[in-house]
């Protein structure tokens, strides 16, 4: 059967982004040809100004080599333009005469910069700012002119200016408004922005309006003129005063437009045969200008021409950055505030800060950063994400970093020196990391993961990681979307996956990903261990574990070491053992040559260096002396600290150690998103640091207060204050259902600390205050552990003592 | 397929029943040459490689097995069952064997 022919017009970065997304999930559907009236191969149009200010050259921003055509088999037509949509015959006729028919076609023409209609736009010396021919005019100009204007004052203006000067003219910007990049910037930080480019050296005529350019003899441009009648020397003009989506060839052809292309929710125009996406079209009323919004227009117009047809595109927020290097600026979102928006503020015009945050009803809508743009992503993201920040509200403008995290992350990307290590379990640098975005394309973390390893291993760096992207590529990095899909073999977010188990009661891991049409037949390493847990989670009882989609640890049951060997850590009661236990436990240690014993960090003892062959004789062993698997190796509950309490303590004011116990008896076991850990201190002075821990209980006179999403680890987070109760069944009540709500919200991998971070502490306490809920939660954690709480070292030691041999030895 | 350098007469060995290797799990067979990861594969396939991960020596035989790949426990690098190479933008190969299946048993050749 023949392919069906999908043509693109249009070989920019929507164009070829919505084919490569294509490739990824129906490479073999269609015969592809791409058209594109530019003479090269795609490349990464937002790095122009980088080329323009000599920062990066032309090769180092090319993003689809013509093997990367020949490889995928599509067909390039490179240097010729599309003239014309013969609708009824379905074919593009292009410039040199040729017709090319097509069964699906993509309109991706982009825009073009709008250029003023005042006499004189025509004389040579008056260009945009579009394509590589623009910016090669532009070096020509620089090398034997000396005068620039550069009409516009955003941030294609600026960063054209910007370049021009580093090329040696005198620039001056002539713009319309009283305030830099308005679109993008309040009034305070658009005069900082002029501040600091006047301090550079930049000249702005402002509030000014072009009335006319002057030429020469020779028919170039020699000034400009104002309407108020001022004039400036002038030998290069560039047209920097918007951009106007290339609509022409779509109009000619009857397809429905008003300012750009209409599309609907999933790219489709006024034609079914025609989509388009890009800076040419008009989605619900708005045209995007900016790289990010066209991405995720990309990928829903690959879901429905791979035939999957899910997706929809339901718009865009947008962040922007300013490339001109050593300015730090940031916007996103709503920043003008709509009506009943409060501002947050701070100001310090000597020191080059300003922030502005915009809060309505409890969720950030925008907002404005200038000189320290270090927290831009995460902004954006609590933006994105509707999160409640009612309960950070006071330390919201102070950034991420007063989150209560501390060390890593807080650093500012674009500060630190190319040798600084940023990940340090990879021991990669910052400058590896720029070197990879530059030369490879990268435009995501998980390029950036799979071409560095940086972030791959514990993740504590990814919010760096994340700002160099972003300082690297200026806005055109959209910060992972919170939505992302669950892995590379589907498009499905975690929620979407989880949601699809439940209604449609799918019951086992070929089942789902079946349902879901899953990319890579078995899945991978990421999604398996996803998807059966989502499963354990959803059918508790009935659900049979997947063994070969556990990782090691919890396959094995021990943590795997750098040698191949395990370690062995018992369970000990809220940190309670006795001469018969530790008897036992050095008896092991004898009889198996165990080489380390150690008091870990979570009070018990751990036994290092076991080998596979041993672990379950050492496990039947540790069993008869009445001790059980400690899970210190998996996305379950760990361990509960507890401190001495009242029963010795002078200080103690309830019987911390009982309760800790009764915390363990109650939930281990369970299977969670991530590790769990307990601390339950007997008063405030918190020994058993309860306050950096998943559920800590801090016990005082009146009760007990209960604090909720704390850990150490990288980012260390101190919890927060979720209620205060009176009596110990309470404390358990609410214990477990705060478990059961985590185990079924909090996504594959998301300790409690990100999990409340991201869904806001306030969410969290509703659902747990109203008693109906909780109780519920209670009962559904309190059914699960019915079937989780058998102890699998018992389990595992009577019948699989097999596996843990090599099924031949030929020694 | 593979040359096992430095062993001139290679022959057939049984190492094991289909039946002790679970469809997306491996087992170990140690040999004189080392440990041998035995790996049942997605394709249904059974494939053979040393069982030492090329980036720091990872025991591959405890990864992850997704269709004709494995996952190393350590790190994470993702090796290829049927050449031994890392894929993605790793680089390394750990040495393949060739096996075969004949009445229910497994066959390497060392
Ligand atoms: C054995 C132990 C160190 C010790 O000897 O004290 C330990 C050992 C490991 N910890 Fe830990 N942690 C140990 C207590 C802690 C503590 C202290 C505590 O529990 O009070 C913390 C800080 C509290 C916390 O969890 O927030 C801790 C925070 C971490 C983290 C960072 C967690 C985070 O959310 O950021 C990791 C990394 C991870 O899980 O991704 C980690 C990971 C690890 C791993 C599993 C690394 C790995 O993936 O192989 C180590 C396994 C070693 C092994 O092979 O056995 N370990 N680890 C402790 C075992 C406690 C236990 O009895 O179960
Ligand atoms: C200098 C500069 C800096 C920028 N900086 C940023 C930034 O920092 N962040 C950000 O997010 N965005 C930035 N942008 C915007 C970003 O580049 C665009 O949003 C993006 O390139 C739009 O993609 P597109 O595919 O819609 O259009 P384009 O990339 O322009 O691709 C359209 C292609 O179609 C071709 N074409 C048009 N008509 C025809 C025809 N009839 N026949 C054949 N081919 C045709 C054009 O020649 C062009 O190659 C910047 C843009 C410029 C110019
Ligand atoms: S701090 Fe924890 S993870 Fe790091 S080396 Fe020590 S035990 Fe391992
Ligand atoms: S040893 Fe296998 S990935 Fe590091």
């Amino acid at each position: 059967m023949d392919k069906e022919r999908l043509v693109v017009i249009g070989n920019g970065m929507a164009g070829v982004r919505a084919i490569e997304e294509l490739l990824k999930i129906n490479p073999d559907r269609y015969a592809i040809t791409i058209i594109g009236d530019e003479p090269h191969g795609n490349y990464n149009r937002i790095l122009l100004s980088p080329v323009l200010a000599g920062e990066a050259s032309f090769d180092e921003i090319i993003l689809n080599t013509p093997q990367w055509y020949a490889e995928n088999g599509i067909e390039l037509i490179a240097g010729t333009a599309a003239t014309g949509i013969l609708r009824r015959q379905r074919q593009v006729e292009l410039a040199d005469g040729r017709k090319i028919p097509y069964d699906r076609l993509i309109i991706a023409t982009g825009s073009k910069p709008f250029i003023l209609p005042v006499p004189g736009a025509d004389l040579d010396g008056v260009i945009g700012f579009r394509d590589i021919a623009d910016v090669e005019a532009m070096i020509e100009a620089a090398a034997k002119y000396r005068n620039a204007v550069v009409i516009g004052g955003g941030l294609l203006g600026l960063e054209a200016a910007n370049g021009l000067m580093k090329n040696g003219m005198d620039v001056t910007v002539v713009h319309l408004m009283d305030t830099l990049m308005e679109r993008q910037l309040d009034k305070t930080a658009g005069a900082m922005l002029r501040a600091s480019l006047e301090e550079r050296g930049m000249n702005f005529l402002m509030p000014a309006q072009t009335s006319q350019l002057i030429g020469g003899d020779d028919g170039r441009v020699r000034a400009l003129r104002t309407s108020d009648g001022r004039e400036i020397p002038a030998d290069l003009v560039v047209m920097a005063a918007g951009i106007v989506p290339n609509i022409e060839l779509a109009k000619k052809a009857g397809i429905h437009c008003q300012r750009g292309i209409v599309v609907n929710d999933w790219m489709m125009t006024y034609d079914a045969r025609i989509y388009a996406l890009g800076e040419c079209v008009q989605h619900r009323g708005v045209c995007y200008g900016l790289v990010a919004p066209l991405y995720e227009q990309a990928r829903v117009l690959a879901n429905h021409l791979g035939g999957r047809g899910w997706m929809t595109y339901e718009g865009s927020v947008t962040s922007t950055k300013l490339k001109v290097t050593g300015i730090d600026l940031f916007s996103a979102g709503d920043f003008l505030g709509r009506p009943g928006a409060e501002e947050i503020v701070m100001k310090d015009e000597k020191g080059g800060v300003y922030k502005k945050l915009v809060v309505r009803n409890d969720r950030l809508e925008g907002a404005v950063l200038y000189g320290d743009t270090v927290d831009g992503s995460w902004y954006f993201q609590l933006i994105r994400e509707g999160t409640d920040i009612s309960e950070m509200r006071a330390r919201l403008l102070l950034g991420q970093s007063h989150l209560g995290d501390s060390g890593h992350g807080e650093n500012m990307a674009e500060a630190m020196p190319d040798t600084a290590e940023v990940c340090g379990c990879n021991g990669v640098t910052k400058g590896d990391i720029v070197r990879a975005i530059t030369e490879k394309g990268l435009f995501t973390l998980e390029d950036v993961r799979a071409h560095t390893k940086a972030s791959a291993s514990c993740g504590s760096c990814t919010g760096l990681v994340e700002q160099i992207l972003a300082s690297t590529l200026g806005g055109d990095y959209s910060p992972a979307p919170s939505e992302k899909p669950l892995c590379g073999c589907t498009d499905y977010t975690h929620d979407q996956v989880r949601g699809a188990i439940r209604e449609n009661g799918l019951k086992s891991i070929p089942d789902v990903m079946h349902f879901l049409e899953w990319r890579n037949p078995d899945g991978c390493a990421t999604c398996r261990p996803a998807l059966n847990y989502y499963l354990l989670c959803a059918w508790p009882g009935e659900y049979e574990d997947a063994r070969a989609s556990r990782f090691v640890n919890e396959r094995l049951h021990g943590n795997i070491q750098k040698d191949g060997t395990y370690s062995v850590v018992p369970r000990m009661w809220g940190g309670l053992t006795n001469p018969k236990e530790l008897r036992a436990i050095a008896d092991v240690a004898e009889k198996y040559d165990i080489p380390e014993m150690k008091v870990t960090g979570g009070q018990r003892i751990d036994l290092f260096g076991v080998k596979k062959e041993d672990l379950p004789a050492v496990w039947a062993d540790l069993n008869a002396a009445g001790m059980v698997s400690g899970h210190a190796y998996g996305k379950a509950l760990r361990t509960v600290k507890t401190c001495a309490g009242s029963n010795w303590c002078r200080m103690g004011t309830q019987d911390s150690t009982g309760l800790g116990v009764k915390l363990e008896k109650m939930s281990w076991g369970s299977w969670m998103p991530h590790k769990f850990k307990f601390g339950v201190s007997g008063c405030p002075r918190n020994c058993a640091e309860a306050t950096i821990k998943d559920f800590g209980v801090v016990c005082v006179e009146s009760g007990y207060e209960l604090h909720v999403g704390g850990n150490g680890g990288i980012k260390v987070r101190v919890t927060d204050l979720l209620t205060r109760v009176a009596t110990e069944d309470e404390v358990l009540e609410w214990a477990a259902a705060f478990i059961q709500l985590y185990r079924e919200q909090a996504r594959y991998g998301e300790r409690t600390a990100p999990w409340i971070e991201r869904t806001g502490l306030a969410r969290v306490k509703e659902q747990l205050e109203d008693e109906a809920t909780r109780k519920a939660l209670r009962e559904r954690f309190l059914f699960s552990q019915q079937f989780a709480q058998k102890d699998p070292w018992h389990e595992l030691s009577e019948k699989e003592d097999a596996f843990f041999k090599p099924v031949a030895e030929l020694v | 397929m593979n040359d096992t350098a430095g062993i001139m007469t290679q022959e057939w060995v049984e190492v094991a029943k289909v039946a002790d290797i679970p469809p997306l799990m491996a087992r170990v067979v140690k040999t004189k040459q080392g440990d041998i990861g035995l790996f049942h594969a997605g394709d249904g396939n059974f494939y053979a490689l040393d069982n030492r991960c090329p980036h720091k020596g990872g025991p591959l035989s405890e990864g992850i097995v997704h269709d004709c790949r494995v996952t190393c426990p350590l790190h994470n690098w993702v090796i290829d069952l049927k050449t031994g190479e890392a894929t993605g933008a790793d680089e390394g190969q750990a040495r393949t064997f060739e096996v075969k299946v004949e009445n229910g048993a497994i066959f390497l050749k060392l």
